[in-house]
């Protein structure tokens, strides 16, 4: 595997931007978490809120998006063999049929 | 001073990273337990009838906010600004504080109400969980405040500013636990 040379981090008016949209996403699904209209929908909503949250943190915060390839690789193998067990051990105790 | 390895990275990046990776498995454990044992509890109390959304949602904020503490930490000290890289870490540590105090108050709420280790699935899943993330936040304080007293002896400078993106890899990946926490386990109750 090639490692990519680093590359230059955001600003600081970056960075604020980021917490700001963070914040934003925060308040969002706590309304959606109270808007009884959503619940049929509520779990891929606030998963896909969830899942933004943690990638702009990931990514722009942890510089994962501006690093070697090599610390990517060493973050999202794990993540994704920790969420294939997690799936697997769902399907096994039937959490998906609730 | 940066240490790097046969292949051109940092040695105590790629340790990090990896510690980051292995994180990533014991979380996912804890938080397949939790999952898994969710609406089983045979007695109460109930996490219907104990979380409190609005209270944590301000911690929440509390701890994405020191999240940003963290970056401008890094940044001021990557650039030599050692007087703001101390306040931003300072407030980093501050902000963790924060959080850990909300925990405190939360977990002291749920015993007085009758909820322990013991009680029931919820309560040993809820504290295993939240315990063992808390303490890593209580961990992260440590080791941010430690930085924080480095820099006021002038010990950490400009030059070491790999020493605190390493800090600020593990409290971000403690703030990114916590967002998949806030909403698996106090959204989707």
């Amino acid at each position: 595997m090639s490692n990519s040379p680093e590359q230059a981090h955001p600003s600081t008016r970056t960075y604020v931007l980021v917490a700001a949209i963070l914040a934003v996403i925060t308040a969002v699904e706590v309304v959606v978490f109270y808007l009884e209209a959503l619940d049929p929908v509520l779990v891929p909503v606030l998963l896909t809120l969830s899942a933004a949250k943690f990638t702009m943190v990931v990514g722009l915060f942890m510089h994962l998006k501006f690093d070697a390839r090599l610390f990517r690789a060493l973050f999202i193998g794990p993540l994704f063999v920790a969420i294939a067990v997690m799936m697997a051990m769902f399907l096994m105790y039937g959490v998906f049929r609730g | 001073m940066e240490m790097h390895s046969s292949t051109g990275l940092s040695s105590r990046k790629i340790l990090m990273w990896t510690f980051i990776g292995s994180e990533c498995m014991l979380f996912g454990s804890l938080i397949t337990t939790y999952l898994v044992y969710r609406g089983k509890s045979v007695v109460g109390p109930y996490p219907e009838d104990l979380l409190n959304i609005p209270f944590i949602t301000v911690t929440t904020f509390v701890l994405l906010m020191s999240s940003l503490m963290m970056v401008l930490a890094l940044a001021a000290v990557q650039r030599g600004d050692m007087r703001w890289g101390k306040i931003w870490l300072f407030m980093t540590a501050l902000l963790g504080m924060v959080f850990l105090g909300g925990q405190v108050f939360e977990f002291s709420h749920f015993v007085h109400e009758g909820l322990t280790l013991k009680t029931n699935l919820f309560g040993g899943t809820f504290f295993l969980l939240t315990g063992t993330h808390g303490a890593h936040v209580a961990v992260g304080v440590i080791w941010l405040l430690s930085l924080f007293f480095l820099a006021q002896r002038g010990r950490l400078t400009q030059a070491n500013a790999e020493t605190v993106e390493i800090a600020g890899l593990y409290w971000h990946f403690v703030d990114v636990v916590w967002i998949v926490l806030f909403t698996l386990i106090y959204l989707l109750v």
